[in-house]
């Protein structure tokens, strides 16, 4: 394995982390403010895809999807609140659970009713083609360092949004405690209401980024729906800045494992052992650190929550 | 009489499951479905074991499933079919696994529990996968079913679905009597309130791991059984989703008895299956109908009748 090369596996593990980080902001808002399992924040991701999709096919222009699927992401967000989810605030979690669960199979099996189960491309924008020397022998996919300073930017900004600003200082007070919000005489159910809407926007905006690189299908949002509840556990439920930190540390464990640990067993086993044993180990290790760092550090690497 | 009472949804499914072959649900097809849905079943039972017993919401319980179909698979290989042989070792797979992963998930609780516990069932699935000798992602085909004492007792369908019934029953009532016991109060009473149970001198710990262990003794005796139906294992059938599926069966039974879980199970089934015959996109309906079932049936469907009642005494 050369140094050029594990560059571009920690790029590309920076550039997951970071898709990672805009999906799992969101859900650990929800998680953390509401107290609410939504296992239906993977498939915001897909909506979000599918609207870039459905946009560009249409008029032809990325750009003009990126800026139409944002708010639609959100009205469909504030509309699936307002059907569904605003009923289910005060049921336990199970229950959440279950109903989340049969929202993912009507919007999974709705796009498939709408668009097919064929994968659909999205074309990349024309001035974010090709590729950017960084080094010699080193030519990576403008498009990918797009998506990677788009999403620190967007960071960025809900660090200022979260700490400077007063929905933010509410939104903090929330994940510590809601019911002394509540009492303090915020309106805890709008502030809901905000959070969810922009946690799904957030979602639907990682899926118009992705929806170039990636195949838009039909239950795309599952898998990383799971990898973003990992992140939010490992980075403490309801903190934005162990979101992010936990985030880049899954991005990168699953995309430098995947490349590094089938390399590492060739050096005790066979080609093809390894090859199959070192997927196996590389797609376990995220699961392994979690267990590992709920057994020492139950409440996550920054806990938020009260008592 | 009471008891009776409230057991008797339980007992009157039981007898309608062993009714069914002779009441016009006799032909292939209806059995292999049915024995399918009792198979998930008797898994939901004991994870409704957990859930609505111990608190112990687990989203890795097919985990177990697949170490039961894996012993199966594993001793097929080695052209070992014999059940004396096959059936403990298949328990004993789960259980051991539950036993070791237990220990360390029962520390945590709550959401933690769920995801530790959904870690767990990952490395496990992705351990399945990459077993290449025995088909790896692809699964494994069994040469055989099980045979009792040599006789291959299981190939017989109506046989089959009468291990099916017996099987589900003896979970049932099983974990009726272990929730019945000092055990099971212990147990209860530590999900009640751990705090309290703990002053009383009751350290919820090894209770919880004892329940957690006899779930995949139990969930493992199922994984055998749905090697057998299938007669086909793949790491595909113990992911994720399947635990999900199946804590999804007990939530919609509703988590108050273990007769919630029995009626959430086969109600599962049985409506997918339907459903998916009449539309192409059923999912679509199937979903609307949980989301339902979640915002109108705060109990689950076990609890329809209490509902009934109430509304009529109004």
């Amino acid at each position: 394995m050369t140094t050029q090369l594990l560059l571009i596996q920690a790029l590309n593990g920076l550039q997951l982390g970071i898709l990672l980080f805009l999906i799992a902001a969101g859900l650990t808002l929800v998680f953390g403010v509401m107290d609410f399992i939504n296992l239906a924040h993977g498939v915001q991701y897909m909506i979000g895809a599918y609207l870039a999709a459905w946009i560009a096919g249409a008029t032809g222009s990325f750009w003009l999807a990126l800026l139409l699927a944002l708010p639609l992401a959100l009205a469909l967000g504030l509309l699936l609140e307002f059907l569904v989810f605003r009923h289910l605030y005060d049921r336990d979690h199970l229950q959440q659970v279950l109903a989340t669960f049969g929202v993912i199979l009507v919007l999974n099996q709705g796009v498939k009713a709408l668009f097919g189960a064929a994968p659909l491309q999205v074309p990349m924008p024309e001035a974010l083609t090709g590729g950017i020397r960084l080094m010699e022998g080193l030519l990576y996919p403008t498009y990918r360092i797009a998506i990677i300073a788009g999403g620190l930017a967007t960071a960025g900004l809900l660090w200022w949004l979260v700490e400077r600003t007063k929905v933010g200082m509410l939104v903090r007070a929330g994940a510590t405690n809601a019911p002394m919000v509540a009492a303090l005489g915020v309106d805890i159910r709008r502030l809901f209401m905000i959070v969810f809407g922009f946690g799904a926007m957030l979602a639907g905006f990682a899926g118009v980024l992705a929806a170039p690189i990636l195949s838009v299908e039909p239950g795309m949002g599952d898998h990383l729906l799971i990898l973003a509840f990992v992140v939010i556990v490992i980075g403490g439920i309801g903190s934005i800045r162990g979101a992010f930190v936990a985030a880049l540390l899954v991005g990168l464990v699953e995309t430098l494992g995947r490349s590094l640990v089938p390399d590492l067993m060739r050096l005790f086993l066979s080609a093809s052992e390894a090859r199959q044993v070192g997927a196996a180990i590389a797609s376990m290790l995220v699961y392994i650190a979690m267990a590992a760092i709920l057994a020492f550090r139950p409440a996550g690497l920054f806990p938020v929550r009260a008592g | 009489m009471a008891t009776l009472r409230a057991e008797a949804p339980a007992i009157l499914l039981l007898l309608a499951l062993a009714a069914a072959p002779f009441v016009g649900f006799g032909e292939g097809y209806m059995l292999t479905l049915l024995a399918r849905a009792m198979i998930l079943a008797m898994a939901a039972v004991s994870l409704s074991l957990l859930v609505g017993g111990a608190g112990l919401v687990s989203m890795g319980h097919a985990a177990m499933l697949g170490f039961g179909a894996y012993a199966v698979v594993i001793l097929d290989d080695a052209r070992v079919t014999e059940i004396a042989v096959v059936l403990p070792v298949a328990i004993a797979a789960a259980a051991g696994f539950a036993l070791v992963t237990g220990a360390v998930a029962i520390r945590t609780s709550g959401v933690h529990f769920i995801m530790i516990t959904l870690a767990f069932g990952q490395m496990a699935f992705f351990t399945a996968s990459s077993l290449a000798g025995y088909g790896g992602d692809d699964g494994y085909t069994l040469y055989s079913r099980t045979e009792i004492g040599g006789a291959r007792l299981l190939e017989d369908r109506l046989a089959f679905h009468f291990v099916c019934v017996g099987a589900l029953a003896g979970t049932w009532l099983l974990c009726r009597l272990l929730l019945a016991s000092r055990f099971g109060r212990v147990l209860r009473a530590a999900k009640g309130n751990p705090l309290r149970a703990q002053a009383l001198g009751f350290d919820p710990y090894p209770y919880r791991l004892v329940a957690y262990v006899i779930a995949g003794a139990i969930g493992g005796a199922s994984g055998f059984l749905f090697a057998n139906a299938t007669e086909f294992v793949a790491p595909a059938y113990f992911s994720w989703q399947r635990s999900g599926e199946l804590l999804f069966m007990v939530i919609l039974g509703g988590v108050a008895g273990l007769h919630g879980a029995l009626i959430g199970a086969l109600g599962f089934v049985l409506l997918e299956e339907w459903l998916s015959h009449q539309w192409e996109h059923w999912r679509i309906v199937f979903g609307v109908l949980l989301i339902l079932a979640v915002l109108f049936l705060p109990n689950g469907l076990a609890g329809i009748p209490g509902q009934i009642a109430k509304a009529a005494r109004r």
